[in-house]
């Protein structure tokens, strides 16, 4: 129930660290606003478990602040932050039933046992629950235990938000989905902030309002999952959303025009009058490139069905290119020409974006 | 699938048949043949059916002994499985003193029974033993060797350190294998440390406890070398264990009859033991 604020957060699982690579969370400033539903997407080692395990308490940060509407709790514990977290692997109470289950943190926290008769039965008839709730919990498959790992998450309704850490691992495909659903209709329901860790792009923006994507223990973007699309902030959102990635390719510049190799590329959002930049790409989305008369020349090296589009791999003198275009549309043999269009085609010095 | 019918596979039994003959059902059959018959050395045997068994049973000397076991056995289980549980929770997760502490607590469980015997015997004398002379100076009235509450004192001392040590390295191999998840979730559940003890690591702590208890009670019960060695079932017959008392009885007053029938019983008593104790853990298994 309230804004959680990230300041110039760092942290190191060593004592003394001195690398740049000693850093798990590297000055991270974000801002999680009261109500909303987050993903925080990235590969695996990121540092997207860390970070989560410092808004709950479990991990005491090495450098910055963590602010709850502008009160640091920096070196407040998970109960006093009261907020739930939910692990990737189901953890459950073996002796206890479901029920005893659902109910442990809120007898931990001393309410009436009316309040939590009434509570735990509301949450075990959204989690459908209810069938199995006299029985011992360490006899239910793992996708029912994970449930009351979440019920567990769920029960209190004063928290300040619920984080998920990559909580469908263990469970089947097709329940996954079901659950998944299930999430994200809480979410609208209970209002209430959540943060979601995966490192599947699926998960992520189907279940997000915002994503913020983590890559080597930095936020390189957080926005809604059409921005990350159109306009990757930095190289590595490019290519790890979306399939297949983002195209980048080194290019020059020359009196603030672009070329690969020899070939002028026409863009529109980039200013560029300062020509001293260490590593220059481009970066274009294979959905935004056409087959055109003129423009880059390629050769056509594969071609892929996808049943409605293609996806045609060309090499160009520039490096490969992938483009995607609709089954409809003609593929020419060996050699042809590619049309970037101009305002989805950004430059990046450094992998982040020229603006 | 149908198996081939393959009787020539019994012949893979028979070295293991001959073995198993030879160190224990060779050796238990003689006692059984003591335990009906009465003999006067010469091979003589004269049947005696139930006889010995009856004699035994009704024996006080069997009862007290008896009695004095399943208390030792009661006192040293109350005692180390509860102090085991406790020094594993709170030995050291990390770092170096891991290893110090495994190899601390394993010194006791490699040195010979009869050594611990006589190390404590010595440990414990009133008049030289570092023990049993700091007792003393102290003001009590310390003597193991007259005294049978002192005897009791350091034959069950004797055990607790011999053997805790046991109890602990399980239940730390226990709660070594609990997820780190199991930790967090309760602290953000807000659980105190009473409840992650009582519902996440007994129950993650269930197996290898069971094992402990198993293993405990059957050492326990026949323990024979310490006692013999500190305190020779003295004084008087205070420590006299069921083993102490069958050894006095077989080879002391070579009453081989009645010995052989005691050790039967005794047999019996820690086999059923067992099976009821197996039987319930398995129970509880497939119950959860």
């Amino acid at each position: 129930m309230s804004k959680i604020t990230l300041k110039d957060l760092s942290h190191s699982y060593l004592q003394f660290p001195t690398k740049n690579e000693d850093w798990a969370i590297k000055n991270v400033n974000i801002d999680w606003h009261d109500g909303g539903a987050y993903a925080l997407l990235g590969p695996s080692g990121c540092g997207k478990t860390t970070l989560l395990n410092i808004i709950s308490g479990l991990i005491n940060p090495t450098k910055g602040q963590i602010l709850f509407d502008n009160e640091n709790i920096t070196q407040k514990n998970p109960v006093e932050r009261n907020i739930a977290q939910i692990f990737q692997f189901p953890v459950i109470y073996d002796t206890m039933t479901v029920f005893d289950n659902l109910a442990f943190p809120l007898r931990n926290r001393k309410i009436p046992e009316e309040e939590i008769e009434n509570k735990v039965k509301e949450i075990s008839n959204m989690l459908e629950l209810t069938p199995t709730l006299y029985n011992r919990a360490s006899g239910l498959t793992a996708d029912g235990k994970q449930k009351i790992s979440l019920g567990r998450g769920l029960a209190r309704s004063d928290v300040n938000v619920i984080m998920f850490d990559e909580p469908l691992t263990v469970i089947d495909p097709h329940l996954k989905w079901v659950l998944r659903s299930k999430l994200k209709e809480l979410h609208q329901k209970i209002k209430r902030t959540m943060i979601y860790v995966t490192h599947d792009q699926t998960e992520a923006l189907t279940f997000a309002d915002q994503v913020v994507v983590m890559h080597e223990g930095q936020i390189v973007q957080t926005g809604t999952p059409v921005e990350l699309f159109e306009k990757p902030k930095h190289t590595f959102v490019g290519h790890f959303i979306g399939s297949p990635g983002m195209n980048i390719l080194p290019c020059k510049i020359d009196n603030g025009l672009i070329f690969i190799n020899s070939t002028n590329i026409e863009i529109s959002n980039s200013k560029l009058n300062n020509t001293s930049y260490s590593k220059v790409e481009l970066g274009i989305r294979p959905e935004f490139i056409s087959f055109d008369k003129k423009g880059l020349p390629v050769k056509v090296t594969n071609v892929s069905h996808t049943g409605k589009n293609n996806i045609i791999e060309t090499e160009s003198d520039g490096g490969k290119i992938k483009l995607i275009t609709k089954a409809s549309v003609k593929i020419p043999e060996g050699s042809a020409f590619l049309n970037f269009k101009k305002d989805r085609t950004y430059v990046y010095k450094d992998d982040w974006i020229v603006e | 699938m149908n198996k081939t019918v393959n009787q020539k596979a019994w012949f893979f039994v028979i070295p293991v048949f001959v073995l198993v003959a030879f160190n224990a059902i060779i050796p238990l059959m003689t006692v059984v043949n003591y335990a009906f018959q009465e003999t006067f050395g010469n091979n003589q045997f004269m049947w005696e059916g139930t006889r010995w068994f009856k004699q035994i049973l009704i024996s006080e000397r069997f009862h007290a002994a008896l009695g004095r076991q399943v208390l030792f056995t009661l006192i040293i289980l109350a005692i180390q499985i509860p102090l085991g549980i406790f020094i594993a929770l709170n030995m050291p997760k990390e770092g170096l003193g891991v290893p110090i502490c495994l190899v601390l607590m394993s010194m006791p469980l490699l040195i010979p029974w009869n050594v611990v015997g006589a190390m404590w015997n010595i440990f414990a004398l009133p008049d030289i033993g570092f023990l049993g002379h700091s007792l003393n100076a102290l003001g009590f009235d310390y003597n193991f060797t007259q005294q049978s509450g002192d005897a009791w004192f350091t034959t069950i001392l004797m055990d607790v350190w011999h053997w805790t040590s046991l109890v602990v390295l399980l239940s730390y191999a226990g709660l070594r294998s609990i997820q780190p998840a199991y930790y967090q979730a309760a602290e953000i559940d807000g659980a105190t440390r009473w409840a992650v003890f009582r519902h996440i690591e007994l129950p993650k702590m269930k197996k290898v406890l069971t094992i402990a208890i198993l293993l405990r009670f059957m050492d326990s019960f026949m323990i024979y070398t310490e006692p013999f060695v500190l305190t020779g079932g003295g004084p008087g017959n205070a420590t006299a264990f069921l083993s102490i008392d069958l050894v006095k009885m077989a080879l002391g007053q070579f009453d081989l009859g009645p010995a052989a029938a005691m050790s039967l019983i005794y047999f019996f008593i820690v086999l059923t033991v067992c099976w009821v104790f197996y039987n319930l853990m398995m129970r509880n298994e497939s119950n959860s």
